[in-house]
């Protein structure tokens, strides 16, 4: 069985303009495989190609790219998933391109470091031993700490591609949202400062692309909607 | 945290209430004006002009007239500031489409007036 591939090729210190090339991948009859296992068959064939990958289980967050029009971790995006026909690989959109697959995560980062993506604990008299949560405190950090950070969500999010310098996007959003809510962070009031203008937060229009895009099946237009009304009621 | 030129501050929680006030009340008038279609047989001049008479729905419309006004000023403030990155441009295109929606609620005024 053959399976096509068309992949986006683009090194900015050569080519003029990133240009798509297409590749044949021979496997057994009815194998399903990874993209990102047939991404590494496929660079046996041409080692110039290039993409980000370590833990190659969906964990680190390094392979986000964009598989038949929709972002995605290669490394748990099984072939079969694309459906039949050619495979459309490219760099997750928006962001600038290093170098093939490679994308600079520069915006994506920066907006991440902006919420203060720490625990703030201005307490004058810490526990000797460790700040203290209830079982419910603790369970409304779940669907927020598990984003591993891939991208996937904000660039797949239009408000994100047209003002990546002034909103936040889904995935720091959602990280600010950790904070905000988490029972031992006692600077609320200062986050919610740093997001309160006409860009951080309300640039999200609840498109949803970052829902639908999530592999770890996070919701950060929840998180944003809960940030959203945090503003509200402070103003009222 | 945005400290760009100030065409780009607007009050973000601000936006966001007044568009969803201003729709509400769109809607309103829609859904009102889409009853009047469907539940008047014939439409005339005479009923037509009757339907404008009343206070309440100049007040209505004149309403709804300045609810359009603030929703697409924030609105297509938005659109700009996402598509439209040249700072002058945006701000000349601004300031051409707030006075079309301005004339467009002065209009309206008139024309209610007009309405014995
Ligand atoms: S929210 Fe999901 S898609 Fe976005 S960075 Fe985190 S894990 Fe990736
Ligand atoms: S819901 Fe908000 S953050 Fe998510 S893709 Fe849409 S605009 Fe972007
Ligand atoms: S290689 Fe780590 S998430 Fe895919």
């Amino acid at each position: 069985m053959k399976l096509n591939f068309s992949i986006y090729r683009y090194n900015p210190d050569v080519d003029n303009a990133p240009r798509m090339q297409d590749y044949a991948l021979e496997v057994e009859e009815g194998q399903d495989m990874m993209v990102l296992d047939a991404l590494i068959a496929l660079k046996e064939q041409d080692p110039t190609l290039s993409f980000r990958r370590s833990c190659r289980e969906g964990v680190c967050g390094s392979d986000g790219v964009n598989m038949n029009g929709k972002n995605g971790l290669a490394c748990i995006t099984p072939l079969s998933a694309l459906g039949k026909g050619k495979i459309v690989v490219r760099p997750l959109p928006g962001l600038p391109v290093v170098r093939d697959l490679v994308v600079d995560m520069s915006q994506f980062y920066t907006q991440y470091e902006k919420i203060k993506p720490f625990l703030i604990n201005d307490d004058k008299h810490p526990p000797a031993r460790e700040h203290l949560q209830s079982p419910e405190e603790r369970a409304k950090l779940d669907g927020l700490y598990e984003c591993i950070l891939c991208a996937c969500c904000s660039t797949s999010c239009p408000s994100f591609w047209w003002n990546p310098d002034k909103f936040v996007g889904p995935a720091g959003l959602l990280h600010a949202y950790r904070f905000l809510i988490d029972s031992r962070d006692t600077a609320t009031d200062a986050r919610l400062n740093d997001l309160d203008d006409a860009f951080s937060v309300f640039r999200c229009h609840g498109i949803m692309n970052c829902v639908s895009v999530c592999p770890k099946g996070l919701n950060p237009t929840k998180a944003i909607g809960q940030i959203k009304s945090m503003l509200l009621q402070r103003a009222v | 945290m945005v400290t760009e030129q100030a065409s780009l501050k607007r009050n973000g929680v601000q936006d966001f209430v007044t568009l969803r006030a201003t729709a509400l009340i769109i809607t309103l008038f829609s859904f009102y004006m889409a009853y009047f279609f469907i539940a008047t047989p014939v439409i005339t001049y005479d009923v037509w002009v009757s339907l404008f008479s009343g206070i309440f729905m100049k007040v209505f419309t004149f309403i709804t007239l300045v609810a359009i006004m603030y929703h697409v000023k924030i609105g297509l403030w938005q659109v700009l500031t996402d598509y439209v990155k040249a700072p002058g441009l945006r701000a000349t295109i601004q300031y051409v489409l707030n006075i079309i929606a301005f004339v467009y609620v002065v209009v309206g005024l008139f024309v209610l007036w007009g309405v014995k």
